[in-house]
């Protein structure tokens, strides 16, 4: 409980300094702002924006086998580590996208770098505390027998690293991998364009292009970009995941071969092309070579070093004086009855968020269990929503404005249904692949018993599918959230659209560039994330573990 | 001549939990050494200290030369499932540094020796139990390990396969092809150790508790008297730890064996079908039992005062009879007496169950009790245990959503 709490705090520290530098330096930047809205600049602008996913994809990668292999080799490193994952995990990236804006400009003054570094962290922040947990998890849960084969071989670090903890870890980390990667999308629409301190930064990219097209009020722009954002996130899902997934499936670690074992017609494709295997006997004297030069950091040890005592004292001490140092600042700038609002403002974004989730849960779990059970459905549906659940929600978001504005919808209901845009596939997913899971012996079970309608939806489909659907809830929960942000205040052309929460909030703060107010309402919002996911989610999740079925 | 020497080793693991108290033991050139023992008796962890893999807490391990080799068979065979045969083979090698030509020869000479040709290119899912355990065995001959170090090798196949391969085994032992100076396994089939071993030893509570040679030739037969006799001598050994622990009277002093309810039953109903009485080998053979596997049920049944045990000799008790004979309702309340009157955690469990407020438990206040004493899954293990006890008795039962045990009215 106190590494929580002194986590918890260190992480608002580090806001806070962030803060701090960012707006001590930041002054008004030449920043190129220029989006061109030529369509034949919509490659060039979507090029840029792909590379960007996937440099993100790289260092959260980098970050992972490095963190979280470090969590798992050393207790000492795992207990300030894990926490601190968990809590970056809840905290919505979008609500201090602002904060590492500004720093980040201030790093590289003067050039769009900066805004370059931004934008890649925004999407890494969306993807890697997920990796890291994957890796970690698969590394502390390997097999006792595998890890004494390792030492028992004398295999060397690096030796273990490469035949051992990443292939062990190559399914998770390749399916964890194309969910945050499809998440991600979100945060580089929403990081290309931003506007802090009162000034519209743009890097050139698909994002910023809709930013651009909105602004003008070109709806047939807007169509346009829609369109090649479509064929990015199907391009990237057949040329890249899908045959990656397939791949994966080689390192499975149970010793036999799966049913439904995933196949890829791109990998199909390549398997058959002699090109692989000539790159590899190409490369493989320079494996030798790294296995060789790899040789420096030493033979595998023990999986785990022994537990170390606690600094409790310590960490008791740094907690009250991090406190402390917060405390004075918000008593410095916004003061407290501010605090008091955004708790407030707070609320009413919880209340929005609740209704998400219960509307999604009504909506997609009868379709959900009906897809999932027709096998022939799900084949069909499973990459359409796979597809929804990673397009990004934002891009719609001028389109809806300018529906509201005609239809004259307030944004209190109407942003509601923007955080649901993206936030519900989670739900509809997760439901598709519980129900398709309840295994057949069951269902026959319950038509052979005579179960009647409801009888069999309160026995056997209801709790068969609960695991799955705490799953896709908490992440569609996670995600209205971070929508919140974008979608209590939307602009079309010149019309401004606001509804009250603490998303809005923020939103301004930012605009204005009030950096007290942006630090209050972060801190309050992931107050609010964590908070839920303990008292809630978390419960929830320890009750679904009861009805898993194996 | 000793190629590996352990002296008063000791091992505890976090808790004061002591796996290996003093242990002093050589494995000598020229042998097969067989460390047998009943599950928790520290017959693994003592092969891993000879490996080096696990750091003794007190005494020392010595190799000859210090710079002594061993390979390492493992029971469910560790091998990396994205590396073929020939790659989980070459696996070691790679560890040492070897150029490639001569992984290529040396990996092709083990594969050969242990009869795996034409399945290098094979993945070991491909393979079955028995194929796979070669690959473990190729994978550490390969090294020409000084001593070869198996972990139940034979005890994830089935009984032809083991049969086999274990066949395999001790001809190419006995050839001059053999790579290795010295075998040492682990296992809890009696009738195995026997059929391979020079020496056993058996371990109790953490203590060599027997050590005999076995002077027979090979190949050995098992129908043979001789042979017989020294399975009989080291069942009688092993019952005989029992029977030392039975004085003392809490649920830390007196572990509950992991027996269900139905596996006694089985043994009971068995036992009447012999007339009473019967001999543990043959029981354990008629059933291909080992002493993992019958051992507890014995155990259980001679705790709750169903059987006797007498030498090798399985013997029913009254009580055996009467519970066997009983409807349901009177054999459930003869168990449920037994059960609090013999099993120490049975009746701290009812006990407190009766004397707190509502009946109901948290499983974790039990689990802490027994973690004090022993290690999580024994621990996991013996709650389970007397939960299924507990049932069947209805003395009280376990409400899995809410984690608590619950006392039956």
């Amino acid at each position: 409980m106190l590494v929580d709490i002194a986590v918890a705090v260190g992480v608002c520290v580090l806001l806070w300094s962030v803060v701090r530098v960012g707006s001590g330096t930041l002054a008004p930047l030449p920043v190129e702002t220029a989006v061109e809205l030529d369509p034949a600049a919509l490659p060039g602008y979507a090029g840029r924006s792909l590379l960007r996913m996937f440099a993100a994809l790289a260092l959260s990668l980098l970050f992972s086998l490095v963190v979280g292999g470090l969590a798992a080799k050393s207790r000492r490193a795992e207990k300030i580590i894990i926490p601190v994952l968990d809590i970056l995990q809840s905290v919505p990236v979008l609500a201090y996208l602002s904060v590492t804006v500004t720093a980040f400009i201030a790093l590289f003054p003067g050039s769009t770098l900066g805004l370059e570094a931004a934008s890649v962290f925004a999407i890494f922040t969306s993807q890697a505390w997920n990796l890291t947990f994957a890796f970690y998890q698969s590394l502390v849960t390997q097999s006792a027998e595998l890890d004494e084969a390792a030492r028992a071989l004398r295999l060397t670090r690096w030796q273990r690293f490469r035949e051992l903890d990443v292939p062990g870890s190559m399914i998770p980390l390749v399916w964890n991998g194309t969910m945050s990667f499809g998440g991600g999308w979100f945060f580089l629409v929403q990081s290309e364009a931003i506007s802090v301190l009162n000034q519209k930064f743009a890097l050139p990219g698909i994002g910023s292009y809709v930013a651009a097209a909105s602004a003008a009020e070109r709806t047939d722009l807007l169509l346009l970009a829609i369109g090649a954002m479509v064929i990015m996130v199907v391009a990237v899902n057949v040329l890249f995941w899908r045959p990656l997934t397939a791949w994966a499936e080689r390192f499975r670690l149970e010793q036999s071969e799966a049913a439904h074992a995933p196949r890829s017609m791109v990998l199909d494709l390549l398997r058959r092309s002699r090109l692989p295997g000539l790159a590899g006997r190409a490369l493989r004297p320079m494996g030798e070579g790294i296995d060789r030069a790899a040789r420096v950091f030493g033979r595998t040890g023990a999986r785990r070093a022994l537990a170390s005592r606690e600094r409790s004292t310590l960490l008791t001490v740094l907690t009250v004086v991090g406190l402390w140092l917060i405390a004075d600042y918000v008593s410095a700038t916004t003061g407290w009855p501010e605090v008091l609002h955004t708790i407030s403002l707070g609320l009413i974004t919880l209340s929005r968020v609740l209704v998400v989730v219960l509307a999604s849960a009504l909506v997609w779990v009868p379709i959900g269990v009906w897809i999932g059970m027709n096998p022939r459905v799900s084949r069909l549906a499973q990459p359409v929503v796979q597809v929804l659940a990673s397009f990004p929600a934002n891009f719609l978001f001028p389109f809806a404005a300018a529906l509201f504005l005609v239809w004259h919808v307030g944004l209190g209901w109407g942003g509601i249904l923007l955080m649901s845009l993206g936030a519900q596939w989670y739900v509809l997913f997760n439901v598709i692949a519980g129900a398709s899971a309840i295994p057949s012996d069951l269902r026959e079970a319950a038509t052979n018993l005579r179960l009647k309608r409801w009888q069999r939806w309160r026995f056997l489909v209801l709790p068969a599918i609960f695991p799955a659907f705490v799953t896709g809830a908490l992440t569609a929960a996670g995600g209205a959230w971070n929508a919140s942000i974008v979608a209590e205040v939307i602009t079309y052309g010149s019309a401004r659209m606001e509804a009250p929460g603490l998303g809005a909030y923020i939103t301004n703060a930012t605009e204005l560039g009030d950096m007290p107010r942006v630090f209050v309402g972060v801190v309050v919002m992931s107050a609010f994330v964590v908070g839920v996911n303990r008292l809630f989610w978390r419960r929830l999740h320890r009750l679904s573990e009861h009805y898993a079925l194996q | 001549m000793a190629l590996i020497t352990t002296e008063n080793v000791t091992k505890s693991f976090t808790g004061s939990r002591t796996v290996l108290r003093d242990v002093c033991l050589e494995v000598r050139e020229g042998e097969v050494l067989a460390l047998l023992g009943k599950s928790g008796s520290g017959k693994s962890t003592l092969l891993r200290t000879l490996a080096g893999l696990v750091e003794p807490s007190g005494g020392r391990v010595t190799y000859r030369g210090n710079t002594l080799s061993v390979g390492m068979v493992f029971q469910n065979f560790a091998l990396l499932p994205w590396l073929t045969v020939r790659e989980n083979v070459e696996l070691g090698l790679r560890a040492k540094g070897l150029p490639v030509a001569e992984r290529r020869r040396r990996a092709a000479e083990a594969i050969d020796l242990i009869g795996l040709d034409g399945f290098e290119t094979a993945y070991p899912k491909e393979l079955s139990g028995g194929m796979r355990q070669r690959v473990g065995f190729a994978r550490a001959l390969v090294l020409e390990p000084d001593a070869l170090l198996m972990d139940e090798p034979f005890s994830a196949l089935d009984v032809l396969t083991a049969e086999n391969l274990r066949g395999e085994l001790m001809s190419l032992w006995t050839s001059a092809r053999f790579p290795t100076k010295a075998m040492c396994l682990v296992t809890h089939n009696i009738e195995e150790a026997v059929a391979m071993a020079d020496r056993i030893v058996v371990l109790g509570d953490g203590r060599i508790s027997l050590e005999l040679t076995v002077p027979l030739a090979r190949p050995r037969d098992r129908r043979n008297a001789a042979f017989t006799a020294i399975v009989d001598q080291i069942y009688t050994a092993l019952m005989g730890q029992t029977r030392a622990e039975v004085d003392h009277d809490t649920p830390l002093r007196r572990p509950l064996p992991p027996a269900t309810v139905g596996g006694l039953a089985g043994l009971i109903e068995l036992l009447g079908a012999h007339g009473g009485r019967t001999d543990l080998h043959s029981l354990a053979a008629a059933l291909t039992f080992a002493v993992d596997d019958l051992l507890p049920l014995v155990d259980a049944a001679s705790l709750l005062g169903l059987v006797e045990v007498a030498g090798a000799e399985l013997l029913i008790t009254g009580a055996g009879e009467d519970w066997l004979a009983a409807d349901i309702p009177t054999a459930k309340s003869i168990f449920a007496r037994r059960a609090v009157a013999s099993a120490p955690l049975v009746r701290v469990i009812a006990d407190a169950l009766r004397t707190s407020r509502s009946g109901r438990l948290r499983d974790e206040f039990f689990l802490d009790l027994l973690r004090t004493g022993f290690p999580e899954p024994d621990a996991q293990r013996q709650l389970a245990t007397a939960v299924d006890w507990g049932r069947y008795g209805e003395l009280f039962s376990f409400d899995a959503v809410a984690r608590e045990l619950v006392l039956e009215e």
